[in-house]
């Protein structure tokens, strides 16, 4: 069996069959990391550029480590100035680095729509590491990964997104992945942390942490992103939190109520 | 020079006009509509124009030249050479120019550009120094040089105190104020707010920022008694509002782009800069209240809000790429296609909102097709059937996302002050 996307630019289009390709795949990788040399060849001889024109560290970590564990060259750009500021347009960048015969490019940007525009202008697989509030297919991957592995599957769980919702690239993400999976998704947030229309997604949207909770089987906690519109869209992180916030007691209630 | 215009179907409703007739025109003049000797057809080049229509000249109130300040995507000359080529012998070209038009010197530069072209080129002026909103431009200067309306298009007027002294100050003149209507607190997003913007990801725009600032400067234009023009118009509500507003008697007036009365947020699926502009597309319910308020006059003109950019910025990432799109040489066709043949607008509303109204609002001669009278038309082809290309653009940039699209209807020549554009030449007559 092999995948049937060339690019991963969001799960949205991904289908049932690659999902569950990717995370099988995922699985039996996950061995090699208990090995004491953890490095397989599976992508020796490709060359892979990590684009980044915005700061992450855990993402961009993530990436480079596993395509060394798999033999790839790598290749990091890092800058979190647009092109346009250097007075070199993005275009321009690209076709500067797909001269060098790369493979594939892994892409991290502040503008929702790079890595499908770079599938235009570049021949080499793209893989999207965050594009805006759009998609960040790997995080959602990965969230899925580790559901199934404590869980044992993802068919018929109850999912709950709690946070800025609107702010987030990993929850659309999760949305699609999760729903295609078979899960039911649900979101909860204060209204001003949930975009327009969102309901389109068929998800439950929750305003009661503790509803949240006693209702679904996993939570899936965003972290608020302060950094943007901060004080306008919550009051304050000291009132998120009393409303909001995922804590020991809420968590608690859900576990005697197992027990 | 003479030139006869043969069985040509004349159209004017500010005249009532409208038959087949012969025109004869010497040296920029119509000297006979009909009765024209053998001897005529002698001595004149004849255009054979059976099947044609003879309209007064097409005017577009909203387009940006970018001269002076960004001559490397639009200059005077050129964006005048695309209007002929795009069946317009008028225009107002809006203030948002590096330096600003508000000052006489800037207007008077403009004019003197264009002097010698055959298109009318009519600046409008800034409402505030610099469009900052902080002082109002010399607006008596700015008329006195020629200014036919005043805009900070771009953005409002940014305060309702600075709208209602323009508005009272330009009592003196009986010109109107052309609004961007946008409040600013909710202005910034790549696209309009709504399902698709959720779907991609992108900062969104929503239609209440609009509404806000249309029923803002209703409000003040009823209170002072001076004339808004809604530039753009693109919600649904803000045209309800309008449509109210005219009702009650206030003096206020809109045009719509044909992107707005064609295009919906579903186009920006594929990330394409060419989608961007703002106001952004909307959704189908506007695009069908734009239709609507074409079709009861609550929308008064079509104006294209050419906006030329280079390619370089346009192919910038989605959320850095600056808004707009050319409009000169596609909004003929693009209206033929969708409102006269798919029977929205008769021809005759199509020249009202293509040439007659927009000159009412900025209180400009409307063109007649009488004896004695310059020649300023239009001769449109309305069923001629042709491929959007924007290689063969007369617009020094390319930013337009109709290329390749079949339009059905086009201008076929333009006469006005004594000059003829057809089959891609100018020529004296």
């Amino acid at each position: 069996m092999s995948l049937n996307i060339k690019h991963l630019l969001g799960l949205q289009d991904v289908s049932k069959n690659d999902i569950q390709l990717i995370l099988d795949t995922a699985t039996t990788f996950r061995e090699v990391l208990d090995r004491p040399i953890k490095k397989v060849p599976t992508l020796k001889g490709t060359t892979i550029v990590n684009l980044f024109y915005e700061n992450s560290t855990r993402t961009r970590l993530s990436f480079e480590l596993a395509e060394k564990r798999l033999s790839a060259d790598t290749l990091n750009f890092s800058t979190s100035n647009s092109s346009a500021k250097k007075g070199e347009t993005f275009k321009d960048t690209v076709r500067n680095i797909e001269a060098m015969k790369i493979d594939m490019i892994v892409v991290r940007h502040e503008s929702a729509g790079v890595p499908l525009y770079l599938t235009k202008i570049s021949k080499a697989s793209i893989i999207n590491a965050g594009d805006g509030r759009h998609e960040h297919p790997t995080q959602a991957l990965l969230d899925m990964y580790s559901i199934k592995e404590r869980l044992g599957k993802l068919q018929g769980l109850k999912v709950c997104i709690v946070g800025d919702i609107s702010h987030s690239r990993v929850a659309l993400s999760n949305i699609f992945g999760l729903k295609t999976m078979g899960a039911k998704v649900s979101l909860c947030a204060p209204p001003t942390m949930l975009p327009k229309n969102i309901e389109q997604f068929g998800v439950k949207i929750y305003h009661d942490i503790n509803k949240a909770v006693a209702e679904n089987d996993v939570l899936n906690v965003l972290r608020i992103q302060l950094e943007r519109d901060a004080g306008t869209t919550i009051p304050s992180l000291r009132e998120y939190h009393n409303y909001f916030g995922v804590t020991a007691e809420v968590i608690e209630k859900k576990i005697i109520k197992i027990f | 020079m003479k030139i006869i215009l043969n069985k040509v179907k004349l159209i004017n409703p500010d005249q009532n006009l409208d038959e087949t007739n012969d025109v004869l025109i010497e040296n920029g003049i119509i000297k006979k509509i009909g009765n024209i000797t053998k001897d005529d057809f002698e001595k004149a080049e004849v255009f054979e124009f059976d099947g044609k229509i003879c309209v007064p000249g097409l005017f577009d109130m909203h387009v940006h030249f970018c001269e002076p300040g960004r001559e490397d995507t639009e200059t005077v000359i050129t964006g005048s050479n695309a209007a002929a080529n795009g069946g317009f012998t008028g225009v107002a070209c809006m203030p948002n120019t590096n330096p600003t038009i508000d000052s006489a010197e800037v207007v008077n530069f403009i004019k003197k550009k264009a002097e010698k072209h055959l298109v009318d080129v009519h600046p409008i002026g800034a409402v505030s120094k610099d469009r900052k909103g902080e002082h109002l431009a010399p607006i008596a200067e700015l008329v006195t040089a020629g200014a036919v309306a005043f805009s900070d298009d771009g953005v409002a007027v940014k305060t309702a105190s600075l709208l209602r002294n323009a508005l009272e100050y330009l009592k003196m003149y009986d010109l109107p104020i052309i609004e961007h209507c946008e409040d600013v607190s909710m202005a910034g997003g790549a696209m309009n707010e709504g399902s698709v913007s959720t779907l991609l990801g992108l900062p969104a725009i929503p239609t209440v920022a609009e509404d806000l600032t249309v029923i803002r400067d209703i409000a003040v234009a009823d209170y002072v008694g001076g004339s808004i023009h809604i530039a753009h118009i693109s919600s649904k509500k803000a045209v309800q509002a309008v449509r109210e507003a005219k009702a009650k008697g206030i003096k206020v007036t809109s045009e719509v782009t044909p992107h707005h009365f064609l295009l919906t947020d579903e186009s920006l699926d594929s990330y394409d800069s060419n989608y961007k502009m703002n106001p952004p597309l909307r959704t189908e319910e506007d695009v069908q209240a734009m239709i609507e308020g074409l079709k009861d006059g609550t929308i008064d003109c079509i104006a294209s809000d050419h906006a030329p950019h280079s390619i370089e910025e346009k192919e910038a990432e989605f959320i850095y790429a600056p808004n707009g799109i050319l409009g000169l040489e596609t909004q003929l066709g693009l209206a033929l296609s969708e409102l006269v043949h798919k029977n929205h607008l008769t021809i005759n509303q199509l020249v009202e909102k293509l040439s007659i109204n927009p000159r009412k609002i900025l209180n400009l001669p409307i063109p007649q097709i009488k004896v004695g009278e310059i020649a300023n038309l239009t001769i449109i082809d309305p069923d001629e059937v042709w491929t959007v290309d924007i290689k063969k653009f007369y617009s020094k940039s390319k930013n337009s996302p109709f290329d390749k699209r079949l339009l059905t209807g086009k201008s076929v020549a333009v006469i006005n002050k004594s000059k003829m554009f057809m089959d891609g030449t100018f020529k004296e007559i």
